[in-house]
Parts: C-alpha cells; structure tokens; sequence
C-alpha cells in the first residue's frame, strides 16, 4: 500500500515522512518520557503500555472476520463429512461419503464444466476488451468524460436489474430479435433465453458488459505509468495504433493484466445472478446452466430436500478451484517478474 | 506540475487533438461502445415511459414511447409493495455503511500504528478471511444466521458483511499516510489517542472514508444472492429481491411495471455517482475485487 508522504493541508507544505518507529531522536525520547501512551521495547518498537488498548479498537474487526470470514471456511470443511440439514436436526458424521457422492454426481460435474468454461471464455475478454476501451478513452478529447461516466454506469446497476433489461433484449420478441428480422438477418427469433447453451452465452455476455466499465477505471490508472516517449516513437517509427497497442500498450500494462485475469477468473467463479435472471430459478432448462456457486444453493439449502452437508463439499471444492486458480496466477506473476 | 498548468490554459482547438480521420473513426467508435453500454439501460427507462396502449416488444414497438407518461411509476408503488422494498434496502444499507466505517477505520488505525504485540496475527487473521470467496462459505453462513434465529430478518442480511477485511486494509493505507511529525505535535498538546483518531486521522482520511462507504453502499444496494438466501416473505424483501419476484410473478406480463422498477432501483446508485463520482474511481483502484 502506498505510504507517499501528503502536503498536510493546514500549512500547504510538503512536510517530509518522520523517523521510522526503529530510530528514535531526541523528541520522541522527549514525547515517551513525559507522555503516557506508545513506549518503546528493546526492540525499539513502540508498544502500548495498556497492552489489551489496541485488541480492543480491532475488536469488532477481529470478531467479524473471524466469525463470519474464518470460522465458516473451517465449519464448511468440518460440515463436509457430515449430513447436515438446513433446517436443523441432529447431523451424524458420515465420513467420506459426501466426497464419494461428489465424483459420482453428473450433476456437480456439470455445474464445474459450467463455471469453467465461464472462466475460459470470461477472463480473455474481459482482459482485453476494457483495455481497448480504456484507450480509447485515456486521451483528454472534448466530452470523453462523458463516455467514460457513460461506459461505467452498467456497474452502477444491480446484476438484477441488467438481468431484466437483457431478459427483455434477448427474448423471442426482444429487441434484439426484432431488429435481426426486420434486418432479414433470421427469419425464426433466436432462442437465447431457452437454449441452455444459448443462456450460457448470454450470462457469459451480460458478465463481461457489466464489468467492461469497472476493469477500464482499472486499466486507465494502469495507462498512466507508460511511458509516452515509447509511444511517439513507435508512431514516429511508422508503427500503426494496432501495432503500438500490441507491442507497447499491453507490454506496458502486463502486471495489471495479469491481475485482472485473476479476479476475473476468480469472479467468474461465483457466477450466480447472471444465471438466475436468464436461465430462470431452476438455472436453465432442467438446471443445465447451474454453475457451483448456483448447484450449492440449490443441494444445501433446499429447505426439503436440502442437504447442508453435501452442499459443504461442493463448496470445499468450489474453494479448490478458486485456490488453483489463485496460486496459478502468482506463479505467473512470479514468471513474469523474474 | 506548474508547466502542466500553464499549458492547460490555452484553448486547444480540434487540429490540437490530432489528424482529423483518426479523430472521426475515434469518435465513432466511442458512440458504438456508447449504444452497446448504455443503450439496455436507456432502452429500459424510454420503456417504463410508454403508456397502456404502446408495445413494449415486437415490430410495432418503436423504440421512443409516444405520449411519454409516468404511469407504470404510479402503478408499481400502487400494487407492489415497493415502499417496503425500499424501506428494507435502506436499513440494509444505513447498517452496512455504519458498521463498515465504525468498525474499519477503528481497526485500520490500530492496525497503522507501529507493531504491538499479536498485530502480525491480526494481518494474518484478516488476509485469510480474504481468501475463501463469499460463495464457498454460504453454506456455513446460513447456519450461523439460522442458529442465530435470524432466518427471514433484516438483521441475518447485514450481519456478515458487518465488517470487512478490505476495508480494515485501505482504511490502514489512507491511515499510514499522515505525517508522523503532526501526530507528534498533537501528543505534545496533550491529545490523547481517541481525540488524535478522532480529530486528526479521520479528517485527513476522508478520501478513503468515501470510497468505503460507495463500495459498501453499492454491494448492499445491489446485493441479491445472499438476500435470496436468507429472506422468505415478502415484506422483508430487499428491491433487488422484489424486481426479481416482480418478474416471474403474474405483474410480468405489464413489462412497463418492472421497467419503472427497475428505473426506481438504479436512481439512488446513480445519485451517488454523480456527487462522488472521483471516488468511485478511486475505489476501483484500491478495492480491485468485484466482478
């Protein structure tokens, strides 16, 4: 994180960063000797004299993310050999037999295949398109400030109420069917909304239109640290916009792709709404277009039927998947920097 | 910077941003990505505009509505509980945003002074909590809200996102870039811990303080997985919760409803935006987990 030093605001002079909590000068030997408050150990680092004062200002966050961020990732591996109910009940310990069930369960397998070919197809596009948005936009042209604001509001929106926008677009008589046959592109309307992998398209679609605005905020920082004279020069040397986009452009943002792939990656992995505005609560035509996040819903918290426990396995593996993923990308980032 | 400056004062003219092709096929594509990016959104609210008599879909549609009403407006609050949508969305959110400032600017302080013993544990605490993804732990989140009692309560919605590890980590960076010397000069006034959090961290952290509250006010606003989850009858529904039943109930039929709905839910974000709009993008940058 940043520690750039900040002009304080009261005199407007850049006041330069104070010795570092190892090296003490004659005011803080001063300041600890007649203040109470941070002293010093043998160390040198400043400890409090009430030493439960900083656990009690971390409290809350301590509690939070330990209870609702740590504590269910250890119950989900612990609820995972057990047959839980939603509901509540006794739950007995079953062993391995979830796992077991897991390999067998066409259903489960469907739903990775689903989540991972929503990450094979999402995080390419959504690498590259919002950098070629980003610059497009990156040069100070009258009104691009516009277009910017313009280009981000699809994340402004909940993915509900684009789900209902693209329902409508991509229905038989939407918008977009409509004008493919006024346009005597199609003669019969194309079924988006009822071919499973059709949905999945879509879904797919409506994902990477929702995040274009987002990694182009993103990009746009990014763009700022190439360096312009490799630009001019390559436009001097003859080298067309493709060409300087391809070869100084992407060189020259290769850390924030790499990061945008990852979170991409991960987030197509928690692929819900998307599925569930336009495939429809069941997530397509007989649940073809589930992916995990939107199969656990449906195992584990079915109030009936639902199975906590089974649920809990498919979300270890879920958890797998993302970690697989997350630990490919540092290897990457590691190549990339060595 | 001061040449930048001076640069900037005159006025450039067209010739100044570049050849004139390149200029016309930039612009050109700006106004395609233009109609691709908000042309669904746009399209959504000139349909909640029509009246009774206009097509919504189909050939005979056209795309602006002809007698521009704001009828669907009055119908949707007429026979949809929306007022309770509304309702219920805000105390999701007024909850998340308080809790989410209080809690993260607390820890991030503590969490930027110089070490105390076990603060390498809480950074290890908070960096794990980041790892497992919100979906992988639902399961065992719904336990604890079932255990709790809060199954169908408003309360059950906002409890696990009362405080987040990202914040707690960019409200610390904003936290880490005070000068050490005005800390030292308030201890030399006699300012204790509490009245040098409260009336010199938090002042020059405001940045950071907004972009906080805009991410946590937009992932509550239009939060609808764990909302789906945790709520059954309707009068706790969140909007987002209602314009999906909305849909698939027998009000899908008048498309106008759920257009204006939708309008409805999208306007309190977009408010937003427009006020703060440099920090939303300045939260893009230092929050980075969304999709």
């Amino acid at each position: 994180m940043t520690t750039l030093s900040s002009p304080t605001k009261e005199s407007g002079v850049a006041v330069p960063r104070g010795p570092r909590p190892g090296e003490p000068n004659g005011r803080r030997r001063l300041l600890r000797a007649i203040k109470p408050g941070p002293t010093a150990d043998a160390g040198g680092a400043a400890l409090y004299r009430r030493w439960w004062l900083p656990w009690l200002w971390m409290a809350p966050a301590i509690i939070g993310v330990t209870v609702f961020g740590v504590y269910p990732f250890l119950n989900t591996l612990l609820l995972s050999f057990t047959d839980a109910k939603p509901l509540g009940g006794a739950a007995s310990f079953v062993g391995l037999d979830n796992y077991t069930r897991l390999l067998g369960d066409s259903d489960f397998w469907l739903a990775t295949r689903n989540s991972v070919l929503y990450a094979l197809i999402v995080v390419p596009l959504m690498v590259l398109l919002p950098l070629v948005l980003a610059v497009l936009v990156e040069k100070n042209l009258p009104g691009i400030g516009f277009f910017r604001s313009a280009f981000y509001t699809p994340v402004l929106a909940s993915s509900v109420v684009v789900g209902l926008s693209w329902q409508w677009l991509l229905s038989d008589q939407g918008l977009v069917n409509t004008w493919l046959q006024k346009a005597h592109i199609i003669r019969e309307a194309i079924p988006f909304l009822s071919d499973s992998w059709l949905i999945l398209f879509s879904a797919m679609g409506l994902t990477l239109w929702k995040g274009l605005g987002w990694y182009m905020i993103f990009y746009l920082a990014a763009l700022g640290n190439v360096p312009k004279e490799l630009h001019e020069a390559a436009a001097v040397d003859g080298a067309g916009a493709i060409r300087r986009f391809w070869h100084v452009t992407m060189p020259g943002v290769r850390t924030s792709m790499l990061l945008v792939g990852t979170l991409t990656g991960i987030g197509s992995l928690r692929v819900f709404t998307e599925i569930y505005m336009l495939g429809g609560a069941t997530g397509g035509p007989g649940g073809a277009d589930r992916t995990l996040p939107f199969y656990i819903r449906d195992v584990a918290l079915d109030p009936l039927t639902g199975n906590a426990g089974y649920g809990s396995a498919v979300s270890v593996a879920l958890f797998v998947l993302t970690l697989g993923l997350t630990l490919l990308a540092q290897r990457l980032t590691k190549e990339d920097e060595a | 910077m001061t040449t930048a400056v001076a640069k900037r004062r005159f006025v450039p003219r067209w010739r100044d941003y570049g050849r004139p092709r390149e200029l016309i096929v930039r612009y050109l594509l700006l106004l395609f990505i233009l109609g691709i990016t908000i042309g669904p959104l746009v399209w959504q609210l000139l349909s909640s505009l029509k009246g009774v008599g206009e097509d919504v879909f189909g050939a005979r549609a056209s795309l602006i509505p002809r007698e521009p009403t704001l009828n669907a407006y009055r119908q949707v609050f007429d026979q949809v509980p929306v007022w309770t949508y509304i309702r219920n969305s805000t105390i999701v959110v007024v909850l998340s945003v308080g809790s989410q400032l209080l809690f993260s600017t607390l820890a991030g302080y503590m969490l930027s002074k110089p070490s105390w013993r076990g603060r390498k544990l809480v950074w290890v605490l908070l960096m794990a909590s980041m790892m497992f993804p919100f979906e992988s732990i639902m399961v065992s989140l719904f336990l604890s809200i079932r255990d709790l009692g809060l199954v169908d309560n408003l309360a059950g919605v906002w409890l696990p996102g009362f405080v987040a590890a990202i914040n707690v980590l960019i409200m610390r960076a904003a936290f880490l870039a005070v000068p050490r010397e005005i800390e030292d000069a308030a201890m030399l006034d006699g300012a204790g811990e509490w009245k040098r959090f409260r009336y010199l961290y938090l002042p020059s952290a405001w940045g950071a303080i907004l972009v906080v509250t805009i991410n946590t006010f937009i992932s509550a606003w239009d939060d609808f997985l764990w909302p789906l989850i945790v709520l059954r009858t309707e009068d706790h529904f969140t909007l987002t919760l209602g314009l999906a039943r909305l849909q698939s109930s027998s009000f899908g039929y008048d498309q106008r409803l759920v257009m204006a709905g939708s309008v409805i839910s999208v306007i309190p974000v977009l408010v937003l935006f427009v006020i703060t709009q440099r920090w939303f993008y300045k939260g893009v940058s230092s929050g980075a987990v969304k999709l």
